[in-house]
């Protein structure tokens, strides 16, 4: 295997850990909620990232999740 | 579309593509072969288990049992499972497409929903309670541990998760009052409340355990709440939407935390600081319930849980790579002289025989009644495709039990004088090496250090020093017995220095999980307490159920902080050891939700018919049932002082009697102790024989304790018999009518394409291909998560997830 190839596969299997542990944790959340409304509600306006972190804390709270032992 | 021999399709309309493909492709040779093979070996692997002694047991045996086992359970009873009940219809639409909102429903990425689906369910609990367990010797141990898993903790986890995903993501309680009438509903709904408080309160005990006289535990654990707080702003006000970049900030933040620690405990004056007592910690766990529960999500509670989540998955791979590297040689006998009974005293760390009390003992990571509320919470509102469940429900519970496994490998490769030093109550252990080492080796366990009480003394005191902590004499709970055993597994990466470091960081975690089951929990409560408030029919309680109504909230969480609270205060003062008296409360309620989650899923499966089948979620009900109400009843009615709560409190009644009536009272002697307080001793006959010694502090404390600890097992065990006999009686109805409706929802066709299993096929990998053309042609950007990212995907490499 050529280095760039190596080079190349290393790269792509750390994008795919990043892209993993940030879909875990949520981050990819804000741009899955902008498709869904432009694709279901495009009449609707497209929150910013901050206002759909904020809307989202806020039903975090009124519903919360359980966390197990 | 390309007709595959080896696989249909299925369509659901002419005018895209196909939503599914059902492989059909034979098992290959090459697959009989493997699976074979992974079945010797698995075997080979069990008998050294059983049937191997002294030196040469090794801790490989536990990992290749432990992976063989789940690979094959997956692999055929899973299968068995999804084939007779589950009946996956991957052309009928899941919640996460029906009601897709982009919030709570939302079609996620099986892989990503793997990870969050293990994150909610796994914690401290896996950790602790197979070192507790080692007490009875490893072969139970192991064995439940992994056949629970397979046969029942597996089992329940996938069939809620099914039952919760056909009815719109509907909790367990819901569930129960649905299919099994309000009378069901309302004693699951009493047990669930119940039952979270005793939680929390339990866990607190545990990590205080810990924590207690340790400034470099106490303050790296402090340190979690500024790193969290300033994560929160940070996520707020400076980079919204970041939480990758913030969690990994934190993380740096929190590892400095556990190494600055050593400065603390190393300086004199910060030392006293952050050294503090049971009381006082438990005072403060309280007070940061309270305020956690209270302050908004996004400044405190949600940054601990990213923090949380990222330690999890990557300390549970740490302990997995050392465990693996170490291979530790096992210390502990197969069965040890309380797990056969010949012991002439009472188990030291907890009480009772091997049946039941091991099985309430090891809850987490074998069958965890906590699961069904995440399997019937969250998880089912973000499924793509119904036969994605085995792998989510089923799977993720595996992973849970292979975390208790090196839990257990971890503690039996300890030296057993030192794990015994370490989990017995200081009562039998005096709290210092020298009387630690007196009593241990006096007990029987046989070995060297039996002739050599003082070199013991000096060894434990070495361990101490070898970790950093002045003393680890009766520091019960588990979680110091396992960083402990963790700071020796991963002592290959660091050598002896390093130990230290290891030693606090595993506490760190341990805590860390801990704090955020509980204000995760004390939310969970508040709401599940203003829910069933909100529906008393009396007027004016409608309003708890207004999220908005803020007064409400905080009454409820100050309701639920006060419950576990309280518990725990009674814990931590209790003479005879919070964890000694507590943490059979905490397995019985863990394992008597099971009972009710179980007891649900087979009335469903009978109502709908299967009674063929219906063995499946009963093998774990049955065995869950015996296990919980033999454990209820001996500690409700046991005449034995060490092991029955009422037996305890009539003991400590008549010895308050006795004291009361002064020093002529037959039986009683009465000493000074240290503190110049008045030690009544009593000898007698309560409801057998009693022997008991304390202040009267303590005489009321324990009457107390154990009043309150026999009224809750009562509650639970009263909740959990009336569910099981109401499910009864609907599954007898059900049988007599061939069948009952239930209260799935109708089919609905699917629009949507996503992967049947973890691993996409070749057919699935063309079709996503097909559809990603279609979305183009029609103007549409990427539908799914899982297209958008199909690029990156690509790149995902398949060591991604468990054995398929």
């Amino acid at each position: 295997m050529s280095l760039s190839a190596i080079v190349g596969r290393a790269s792509r299997a750390w994008r795919a850990v990043v892209w993993y542990a940030q879909s875990v944790l949520g981050e990819h959340d804000y741009d899955a909620y902008v498709a869904h409304l432009r694709r279901h509600h495009p009449d609707q306006p497209v929150p910013t990232v901050r206002e759909y972190w904020r809307e989202r804390y806020a039903r975090e709270s009124r519903e919360p999740a359980a966390r197990c032992c | 579309m390309s007709a595959s021999s080896q696989a249909d399709y299925l369509t659901t309309s002419k005018n895209h593509p196909a939503v599914a493909v059902v492989n059909r492709r034979p098992v290959s040779r090459k697959a009989k072969i493997g699976f074979g093979a992974i079945g010797l070996i698995t075997a080979t692997a069990w008998a050294l288990i059983a049937f191997a002694r002294g030196e040469h047991v090794n801790g490989a045996y536990f990992v290749i049992a432990a992976v063989g086992t789940y690979t094959i359970a997956f692999r055929f009873y899973a299968k068995l499972i999804e084939a007779k009940i589950v009946r996956p219809k991957n052309d009928r639409a899941t919640p996460a497409e029906l009601y897709e909102n982009g919030r709570d429903f939302q079609p996620t990425d099986r892989r990503v929903l793997f990870g969050h689906h293990f994150a909610a369910i796994a914690g401290a609990g896996p950790l602790v309670g197979p070192v507790l367990a080692t007490q009875m010797g490893y072969l139970p141990s192991v064995i439940w541990i992994i056949i629970g898993c397979v046969l029942a903790g597996s089992v329940q986890d996938y069939m809620v998760l099914w039952l919760s995903n056909r009815r719109k993501g509907r909790s367990l309680g819901q569930m129960i009052r649905d299919e099994m009438g309000t009378v069901g509903g309302l004693f699951g709904i009493i047990g669930i409340l119940v039952i979270m408080i005793i939680l929390i309160a339990v866990l607190g005990i545990v990590i205080i355990g810990a924590l207690a006289s340790s400034p470099w535990g106490v303050f790296s654990i402090a340190c979690t709440i500024p790193i969290a707080l300033f994560m929160g702003l940070y996520l707020r006000f400076i980079r919204p939407g970041k939480v990758g970049e913030t969690s990994v900030i934190g993380v740096v933040l929190l590892l400095f935390a556990v190494v600055a620690g050593r400065w603390i405990a190393e300086s004199p004056t910060l030392s006293d600081v952050f050294t503090l007592t049971p009381v006082q910690l438990a005072w403060a766990l309280i007070l940061y319930g309270a305020a956690a529960a209270i302050l908004p999500v996004w400044l405190l509670l949600a940054p601990r849980d990213y923090l949380s989540t990222f330690m999890k998955v990557g300390t549970i791979a740490v302990l997995a790579v050392g465990v693996v590297i170490a291979l530790p040689q096992v210390n502990a006998p197969a069965l040890s002289m309380w797990g056969n009974g010949t012991a002439t005293i009472p188990a030291p760390v907890f009480a009772g025989k091997l049946f039941p009390f091991l099985f309430i003992t090891i809850a987490c990571g074998a069958l965890s009644g906590f699961h069904s509320l995440i399997s019937s919470g969250t998880t089912p509102k973000l499924v793509e495709k119904e036969t994605q469940m085995r792998v989510i429900g089923y799977g993720g519970m595996m992973i849970e039990s292979f975390v208790a496994v090196m839990a257990l490998v971890t503690a039996i490769s300890l030296d057993q004088h030192l794990y015994f030093a370490m989990n017995a109550p200081a009562a039998l252990t005096g709290g210092a090496a020298d009387t630690a080492a007196q009593w241990v080796t006096s007990i029987g366990l046989g070995g060297t250090w039996d002739a050599d009480p003082t070199g013991l003394a000096a060894y434990l005191d070495a361990a101490a020093k070898s970790v950093d902590e002045t003393s680890i004499i009766s520091r019960t709970g588990g979680a110091p017995t396992l960083a402990f055993g963790m700071a020796e597994i991963l002592s290959f990466m660091g050598g002896d220095a390093m130990k230290g470091f290891w030693y606090h960081f595993a506490v760190m975690f341990e805590a860390l999980f801990i704090l955020t089951t509980i204000d995760a929990g004390t939310r969970v409560c508040r709401f599940m307490l203003s829910d069933a408030l909100g529906n008393l029919p009396i007027r004016g309680m409608r309003r708890f159920k207004d999220p908005s109504w803020n007064i409400g909230a905080w009454l409820c969480t100050l309701l639920c902080v006060a419950g576990w609270g309280s518990i725990l205060l009674m814990g931590v003062t209790d003479p005879l050891g919070g964890i000694y008296t507590l943490y059979p409360l905490f397995g019985i309620s863990n394992q008597l939700l099971a009972a009710m989650a179980l007891t649900l899923v087979t009335t469903v499966v009978i109502k709908k018919g299967y009674l063929k089948w219906a063995w499946i979620p009963a093998i774990g009900l049955l065995w869950d049932l015996v296990v919980t109400m033999t454990a209820s009843v001996y500690k409700i009615f046991s005449g034995q002082q060490s092991i029955g709560y009422w037996a305890q409190h009539v003991c400590y009644v008549k010895t308050k009697a006795a004291a009361l009536q002064g020093a002529g009272a037959e039986g009683l002697t009465v000493t000074q102790n240290a503190a110049g307080a008045d030690v009544f001793a009593w000898q007698g006959e309560g409801m057998g024989a009693c022997s008991v010694s304390g202040t009267m502090d303590n005489l009321n404390a324990v009457i107390r304790n154990t009043a309150i600890q026999e009224i809750m097992s009562v509650v639970f065990a009263v909740c959990v018999l009336v569910v099981f006999v109401v499910g009864v009686v609907v599954s007898v109805k059900a049988i007599r009518a061939g069948g009952l409706p239930v209260t799935e929802e109708p089919d609905q066709p699917s629009h949507y394409f996503a992967p049947a299993g973890l691993f996409s096929t070749k057919e699935e990998k063309a079709l996503a291909a097909e559809w990603a053309a279609y979305k183009a042609a029609h103007g549409e950007g990427p539908e799914t998560f899982e297209e958008s990212l199909l690029e990156l995907a690509e790149g995902i490499p398949d060591e991604m997830g468990p054995l398929e």
